[in-house]
């Protein structure tokens, strides 16, 4: 007995409303853990979150998927038991409810109602009892009339359709709940249990994963990820889950012809589609179709969805140009592969080149800066009226070409990371190569702007820039320039001293850029005079990079060069980038000059057995809200007693004020029905 | 306080010509557009279009003001439209159109409307002016006439920057900003009209100031008015839906919150002679927990469908998703311990207030704070 009355009190407190607003509260609490903490990131970076003290403890609880954790799905077991128990606890009162009308209700219990009022009738009972019957009917009420020994009761009712509506509302929570474990992903969790599964780490080769870490054909219920080059196909999908990989065998072999990628004209992504072949293992029967974002398509149960797309091997045509002092003069080719790593020997290089990503395009605002005039605030105003169409900040969006990141790696293992463009791009009026290094991937690339020169190419900067560089040169340089800048009548001493700042200045130049100069001037020249004798040097450098010019040319076999207006401008900026070049941590500088793009599609696939459930549970629940809501139930009573009085009650599961209003009308119009005026 | 009473005899005998008119009216628009533009829309929209009248008419049966703005916003925005005949460039040369019904100058008009219709409620609430309220009442919806216009030409101006680019400007936080007041704004107008008094109008409107507010903030510091095309997975029938309904929840919990304040004030004696009594504020506050509960729901189920079709799954606990999960869970238990437990009183009017602020985070506070699927409009 005791047993039962414990098992009771366990029902008692699961079908409470105190119980199930307790779990809906705590449901609440625990969602927002799983938006603070980002959910099924990869374990390390966790680890440098939270330090190697908390990772595991926050690993313990499941902070990491915190809606798969057990704790989060005994939360949502719970409330289903508790919803089940309500819905058990409510079946038998609710339906004796919706079918009775309480004909039998005593006099007493009706004037204790909140809204009942007397008043004298003056038909005869039956006459009376009609037109009131007619009454109800109009209003929409089902009425059940009890004659009785104190007059006719009529009892009506209406809306019990709200009844309804709570079943409605409650069921579709345990279904939406159970069909939502079916696709999450307690089903792997078992299998993984039962089945002896074991994740495995995702860096190898697909052909080497043990069966032990697959699932096969006839699972039911996944999501993974397929990935797949253009012109390759692939007929398993990729499962994450905690910190490794599943693999899941599919029914069939998707091939992917083609991935389109389209883009507006201010670079924002427009359209992402795959042009996929599907092929059944079992039938060999074949498919073609084009998925898209926001249009899946389904195949043999298996629904597949455009979820993103990567590099799928690009092969990029690169030139190396050596920057290193007595370097190859002639830049050299090679090639490399998007997402591998190519091992460089030429030149006597011993370096790695791992190529991270290829964009084949990048959409820049080229607009220049201008600050904005103060114009006051109604010109202010008047820049945000008129269409929305319009940016009131000029923009101008342009492709500035194809450009490329890699890592170089050194022999010692130590990485730069690197950006370059393909193609030269305006700045400033001149057009420049651009190249960008950055040491550490969290810091922002700074970029070297390599001058083109007047046939549109790079090559007259590395030509220049060899012969300033060249220690053995400099003594040539100077004499050069020294008997340029001079002229023919001047004493040799002076000519000699000339020579001999200018070979100290390329010294210096060559071995730290503007740096070493700027250092050497602090050290040397009073601080007075500092900024005339920087100009000075500027102006040696730049007549020196001149003279290396023409050496140059004449090294290669160029004809000689027509002085003109635009060279000054090539050597500032020829000054500039090799000033740059010293502080480049490559040995070579690699210029993109073609490339084949390869892409890939990542489509995700699903098996959700739960979905139909799901969705018949939200109709459900739409369904049972607005029923419970707005179906307000009604029960009105109209008491014809043999003493000439009547009695009218309303009675309604909602309070609220147009009960009230309700009440009012009804007791107004049965008074007149029942107290017709004499005719006139 | 009576309910104005408007429903003591069927529906049809209830009808004017003014709502026959009405009727007819929508009827012609939409055969006009069914025979117009017939050859550009599939099924879905051709049966959206024909339910669209039996609805908007039920609505303005219901709803009788509702006639006058529906046609008021519809006349400016054709206006607009033959006034742009086809060109942007328009927009800066037609005076009407610069400085009066282009789509930024209209949400800029609504947003002026806003804050003098705020500024009239207040003083009709603290002079006890019935003139300063009626004012506030018309200029309120002087405002959400020219919202819905913007809002409407602003659907015509993205088609003129290209086919491509061209759609329904509910996609972004700055044109959602204007639909909550929108929302907000029509909501409040309908418990005016249905509990007969203008004394909430004063608190309502604040939180659409307040909304307005940051607009204004999001345009001229942000920039954020310009017109975007639409990334690839908003390219879908389902935002048309789940997107208002949305926010005709986020609108109903926000005036909800706002009444729930006027509720507190009065049980606390302050201002008890000027505003409503306190079972009027109780019951519209149900009332507009009700709806927006009913339509939030909705919102979230419709939201779960794109869902699938887009991102593979019709749920997957985004922060968006979960907080909108936490949002249904606190206004269902209000329900509850409303409907079932049968409480009433100054706690229900601070549980709505505190249902305003978690209504604000999963609308805002999510894209400020948390990174997700939904990351449409950062601030």
């Amino acid at each position: 007995m005791r047993h039962r009355s414990t098992l009771r009190a366990v029902y008692e407190l699961l079908s409470s409303m105190r119980f199930a607003i307790s779990l809906l509260t705590l449901l609440g609490v625990a969602s927002i853990i799983g938006t603070v903490v980002k959910q099924n990131e990869p374990y390390n970076n966790y680890l440098n979150q939270f330090g190697p003290f908390w990772f595991p403890v926050f690993e313990k609880l499941g902070l990491y998927s915190v809606y798969n954790s057990f704790w989060f799905l005994t939360i949502l077991g719970f409330l289903v038991l508790s919803t089940s128990a309500c819905i058990l606890r409510q079946t038998r009162p609710m339906l004796r409810d919706m079918r009775g009308f309480r004909e039998h209700a005593r006099e007493a219990s009706l004037s204790s109602f909140a809204h009942h009022a007397r008043f004298a009738h003056g038909l005869p009972a039956a006459q009376a009892k009609d037109a009131v019957q007619a009454y109800l009917l109009n209003n929409g009420f089902s009425t059940r009339v009890n004659v009785r020994e104190d007059g006719i009761l009529l009892a009506a009712k209406q809306g019990s359709w709200t009844r309804i509506g709570y079943f409605l509302a409650h069921g579709a929570i345990v279904l939406i709940c159970v069909g939502g474990l079916l696709d999450g992903n307690l089903p792997l969790k078992i299998q993984m249990a039962l089945g002896g599964k074991q994740v495995t780490t995702g860096n190898q080769l697909i052909s080497r994963i043990p069966d032990s870490s697959r699932l096969g054909v006839d699972n039911w219920s996944f999501r993974g990820n397929v990935f797949i080059p253009e012109g390759k196909s692939a007929n398993t999908a990729v499962l994450n889950v905690q910190d490794g990989i599943l693999l899941q065998d599919l029914p069939f072999t998707v091939s992917l012809r083609k991935f389109h990628l389209e883009h507006y004209e201010s670079g924002m992504p427009k359209r992402f589609a795959s042009d996929i072949i599907i092929t059944e293992n079992a039938t060999g029967k074949s498919v073609e179709k084009t998925i898209e974002v926001n249009k899946p398509f389904e195949f043999a149960g298996v629904m597949m969805y455009q979820a993103s797309f990567e590099d799928g091997g690009s092969r990029l045509h690169l030139r190396g140009h050596d920057l290193r002092a007595g370097g190859a003069p002639r830049p050299f080719a090679t090639e490399a592969v998007v997402g591998e790593a190519v091992a460089l020997k030429d030149a006597g290089l011993d370096h790695t080149l791992e190529l991270g990503s290829f964009r084949a395009f990048n959409i820049e605002n080229m607009a220049a800066d201008k600050p904005e005039a103060d114009t006051g605030n109604f010109a202010r105003l008047e820049k945000h009226l008129g269409s929305g169409a319009r940016s009131p900040t000029t923009k101008d969006m342009q492709n500035v070409g194809p450009s490329i990141q890699f890592k170089l790696r050194d022999a010692a293992g130590q990485a730069r990371e690197y950006q370059n463009f393909m193609q030269p791009i305006l700045q400033d009026g001149a057009w420049y190569l651009l190249t960008g290094m950055r040491d550490s991937p969290s810091a922002p690339f700074r970029f070297m702007r390599i001058p083109m020169d007047d046939d549109g190419r790079p090559d007259s900067w590395f030509a220049i820039r060899r012969v300033m560089l060249d220690a053995t040169r400099h003594p040539e340089i100077a004499r050069r320039f020294a008997a340029t800048a001079l002229g023919a009548d001047t004493s040799p001493d002076v000519r000699a001293r000339m020579q001999e700042t200018t070979a100290r200045t390329l010294e210096l130049f060559a071995r730290g850029g503007f740096e070493s100069l700027g250092k050497f001037i602090e050290s040397t020249i009073p601080e007075a005079e500092r900024d005339k004798a920087a100009d000075v040097f500027i102006k040696i450098l730049e007549g020196s990079a001149w003279e290396a010019w023409k050496m140059a040319r004449a090294d290669a076999g160029l004809p000689a060069l027509v002085p003109a207006a635009q060279h000054s401008r090539l050597l500032r900026d020829t000054l500039n980038a090799t000033n740059d070049s010293l502080h480049y941590g490559a040995p070579v500088y690699f210029q993109p000059v073609g490339f084949d793009e390869v892409r890939a599609t990542v489509l995700q696939v699903t098996r959700s057995p739960g979905k139909p459930i799901v969705y018949l549970g939200s109709l459900l629940l739409v369904l049972g809200v607005f029923a419970m809501l707005y179906v307000r139930e009604r029960r009105l009573f109209v008491l014809i007693k043999d003493t000439g009085e009547a009695l009218v009650a309303l009675s309604s599961n909602r309070k609220s004020m147009d009960v009230e209003e309700r009440f009012r009308r009804h007791r107004d119009d049965l008074t007149t029905l029942l107290n017709p005026s004499p005719r006139s | 306080m009576e309910i104005a009473q408007k429903e003591s005899c069927p529906l049809l005998r209830r009808l004017s010509p003014g709502d026959w008119l009405y009727a007819l009216a929508l009827a012609g628009g939409a055969l006009f557009a069914l025979r117009q533009y017939g050859g550009f829309m599939d099924v879905y929209d051709k049966a959206i279009l024909l339910l669209t009248v039996p609805g908007l008419a039920a609505m303005g049966f219901a709803w009788k003001p509702v006639r006058a703005f529906l046609a008021a916003s519809t006349a400016l925005a054709l206006v607009s439209i033959a006034l742009y005949q086809g060109d942007l460039a328009r927009a800066e040369q037609v005076f009407f159109l610069k400085y009066l019904i282009s789509s930024q100058t209209a949400i800029m008009w609504m947003s002026a409307l806003f804050f003098i219709a705020t500024g009239a409620f207040c003083l009709g609430l603290a002079a006890r002016s019935d003139f300063a309220d009626a004012t506030g009442s018309a200029l309120t919806w002087c405002a959400v006439t020219m919202g819905t216009t913007g809002l409407m030409v602003r659907w015509y101006e993205s088609y003129l920057i290209g086919a491509d680019v061209g759609h329904i400007p509910l996609s972004n936080l700055y044109e959602v900003f204007v639909l909550f007041a929108l929302m907000t704004g029509l909501l409040y107008l309908y418990y005016e009209g249905r509990y007969a008094t203008r004394r909430m109008g004063a608190f309502v409107l604040l939180v659409i100031s307040a909304a307005v507010a940051f607009l204004l903030w999001y345009t001229f510091s942000r920039e954020a008015q310009e017109i975007q095309p639409l990334i690839p997975a908003l390219q879908s029938y389902w935002m048309k839906v789940h997107v208002p309904a949305n926010f005709i929840g986020y609108g109903a919990f926000a005036l909800a919150a706002m009444v729930g304040v006027a509720d507190l004030l009065v049980r606390k004696g302050i201002l008890a002679n000027r505003l409503p009594p306190a079972e009027v504020l109780d019951d519209v506050m149900y009332k507009a927990i009700a709806i927006g509960f009913a339509f939030f729901t909705i919102a979230t189920i419709l939201g779960a469908l794109w869902a699938a079709e887009a991102w593979g799954t019709y749920w997957q606990w985004d922060p968006k998703e979960t907080w909108a999960f936490i949002v249904w869970l606190n206004y269902a238990t209000w329900l509850h311990i409303r409907l079932t437990k049968g409480l009433r009183g100054p706690m229900l009017a601070w549980w709505a207030i505190a249902g305003l602020v978690v209504t604000a985070f999963a609308f805002v506070g999510v894209n400020m704070f948390l990174s997700g699927l939904h990351s449409y409009g950062s601030l």
